[in-house]
């Protein structure tokens, strides 16, 4: 039997060897037990946080439907607002007037704010002062608070130049110039992750620089373009205080036409509602909550097939 | 001989590879032109991004039908050098030349010649394989769609990928996106867009660079099939490469200004086994670079 070249057999040296073992572990393991800790309560404060947010949100949810559940029913959407017969009132009037007023909004936000994003990113000479102050303003207007633009849309899209008056193309306007700055900014990121080696590729070809972005770069850029497009639009869904000032009446019982006569949209209306005195009328407004969030989810989806369609591995 | 060059929206659709929207009319008592024609003719190019000069008075020329490879150590301007010939600089705000390129007889920074003409007829290969996120039949099909070309698109998707050597391997999965094939794949797929819409020149910018060396046989054989009908342009860091493939080779290096200057041009083989120069002897002898 062999003796075992590294178990030591004199006690000088299986001192040595074990005090040498003890160092090794000592430095290797030292700062194990502590940093351990730290890293775990920092990934538990994580936690806290994302789960503090997602409570907030079930618990907004979950009390909307308990509180407004009652009055959920087909009448909710059939039927116009009424301020004396709480069991009768609905939110249709209303809800038709988000549709008109959103509509107009994103046919105004996607040319305007995919255009304004390619004239920055493709054409645009970026040492040019002037382009670099443009950049600066839409970033800050994106943080403008929307009762400006209300008062914006007022002076000059109701009365003003374009004096078209309290109607619901008013609102469109007013809301799109709100979120313009948001659709921008998104597009520009967009289009600015594209690969130039796409861009270089599809010139080296012969293709013009327009054939390039609209068959190449804006293709290639629709998910973040959407993306963009779909945060405007909840946005400007949920808008109510720039929209009282351009005319959004709070009681409407005749179905709104874009170009004449007033108009009202769901926040609005709940805003209307909420602030009645009678019970009903809450469980009401929480049902118009309801409403408007299944309004805003639905659009969501449509916007997020349309980005799925687009969207193409890297 | 006189010149007619017309401007972009007078051009018909490519039907044949001939120099449609560059016109070349000999005037009455003219000469006739020589018959070993020069596709390029450089006369005294300078390269300049904004003031540094990249690329320093280089005259040289280049042979139809032929592969030209451009050899010399890292930086001396011989991308730049390669992008001019396509007017791929333009690109770039601060770039500028001096100094002519001529392109079967003609300035091609005329400022009556349209950049996108140009770059139909001079097509470019890059470095890092770059297919568009589309399918395979797209990424083909693009260059003649854009180019307005007629005739049938199926019919000349199929016989670009044939004639990148490609067709066999994708002809099932036409539809699946370029991204899915291999490095090598996809580095045909560029030569075979590329192809599709009939250029006259094919640029290539290391185009094997960031192959392994399989892919890499294959499409140095690819270039040599290719060369009957085109004239092809390499750039090269890998001297053994420019060796095995090219007609002619053409030597840059630079001074401590950093510009790229010529310093031979030649036969491949008497520029590897009897250069006149030393520097380029010392070059290809792996002295230095």
């Amino acid at each position: 039997m062999a003796a075992d070249p590294i178990t030591p057999t004199t006690g000088r040296t299986r001192l040595a060897t074990t005090g040498a073992r003890r160092a090794t572990e000592a430095a290797l393991m030292s700062a194990n037990g502590r940093d351990r800790l730290i890293g775990m309560v920092f990934q538990a404060l994580l936690l806290l946080g994302l789960s503090v947010a997602l409570f907030m949100l079930a618990a907004l949810l979950v009390w909307s439907l308990v509180e407004g559940a009652p009055r959920l029913g087909p009448e909710l959407i059939t039927n116009g607002p009424s301020t004396v017969r709480p069991a009768e009132a609905g939110f249709r009037t209303a809800i038709l007037g988000t549709l008109l007023v959103v509509g107009g909004v994103v046919a105004v936000i996607v040319p305007v704010g995919v255009g304004a994003a390619i004239y920055l990113e493709e054409y645009a000479n970026r040492d040019r002062w002037l382009n670099r102050l443009i950049e600066l303003n839409i970033q800050n207007l994106a943080g403008v608070p929307s009762i400006v633009f209300g008062i914006l849309g007022l002076a000059f899209i109701v009365r003003g130049p374009l004096n078209l008056g309290f109607v619901a193309a008013a609102g469109s306007l007013t809301l799109a110039l709100l979120v313009l700055p948001t659709v921008i900014i998104a597009a520009r990121e967009a289009i600015r992750a594209v690969p130039p080696s796409i861009r270089e590729g599809s010139l080296a070809l012969g293709a013009t620089r327009w054939q390039t972005i609209r068959r190449q770069t804006l293709p290639a850029a629709m998910p973040g373009v959407l993306t963009g497009v779909i945060l405007a639009v909840a946005r400007a869904t949920g808008e109510a205080a720039p929209l009282l000032l351009v005319g959004a009446v709070t009681f409407v019982t005749f179905n709104p036409n874009f170009f004449e006569g007033g108009y009202s949209t769901l926040p609005v209306q709940i805003f209307n509602y909420s602030n009645r005195a009678q019970d009903e009328f809450r469980v009401l407004a929480m049902a118009g909550v309801i409403v408007m969030l299944g309004l805003v989810l639905l659009m969501n989806s449509f916007a997020v097939w349309l980005r799925n369609r687009f969207e193409r591995s890297w | 001989m006189d010149v007619e060059i017309r401007e972009r929206s007078e051009v018909q659709p490519v039907e044949n590879r001939q120099a449609i929207g560059i016109r070349i009319v000999t005037s009455e008592g003219g000469a006739t032109p020589s018959t070993e024609e020069a596709v390029f003719e450089l006369d005294h190019l300078s390269c300049y991004y904004g003031s540094f000069r990249a690329v320093r008075d280089i005259s040289l020329s280049i042979r139809k039908n032929a592969i030209t490879a451009i050899i010399g150590p890292s930086g001396t301007g011989k991308s730049t050098l390669l992008r001019s010939f396509n007017r791929m600089n333009d690109l770039v705000p601060s770039a500028r030349i001096e100094g002519k390129i001529l392109y079967h007889g003609i300035d091609l920074y005329d400022r009556r010649v349209d950049p996108v003409e140009v770059r139909r007829r001079i097509g470019m290969v890059f470095q890092k394989p770059n297919p568009f996120p589309k399918s395979i039949w797209e990424n083909v099909a693009f260059g003649p769609k854009v180019a307005g070309m007629k005739g049938n698109l199926d019919e000349i998707v199929e016989a670009s990928l044939r004639r990148a050597v490609l067709w066999e391997e994708v002809k099932d999965k036409l539809r699946q996106s370029g991204l899915s094939l291999s490095g090598g794949q996809q580095q045909r797929l560029c030569i075979a867009r590329a192809i599709a819409v009939e250029p006259d020149v094919i640029l290539m910018d290391e185009p094997c660079s960031a192959l392994d060396p399989v892919a890499t046989l294959r499409i140095e054989e690819l270039m040599i099939e290719l060369k009957q009908n085109y004239t092809i342009v390499i750039v090269t860091h890998n001297m053994q490469q420019a060796a095995r493939v090219s007609d002619e080779t053409v030597f840059l290096t630079m001074d401590d200004d950093r510009a790229g200057y010529l310093v031979e041009q030649g036969a491949t083989p008497q520029i590897f086994t009897n250069p006149t120069n030393r520097l380029t002897e010392d070059y290809v002898s792996g002295r230095f670079g």
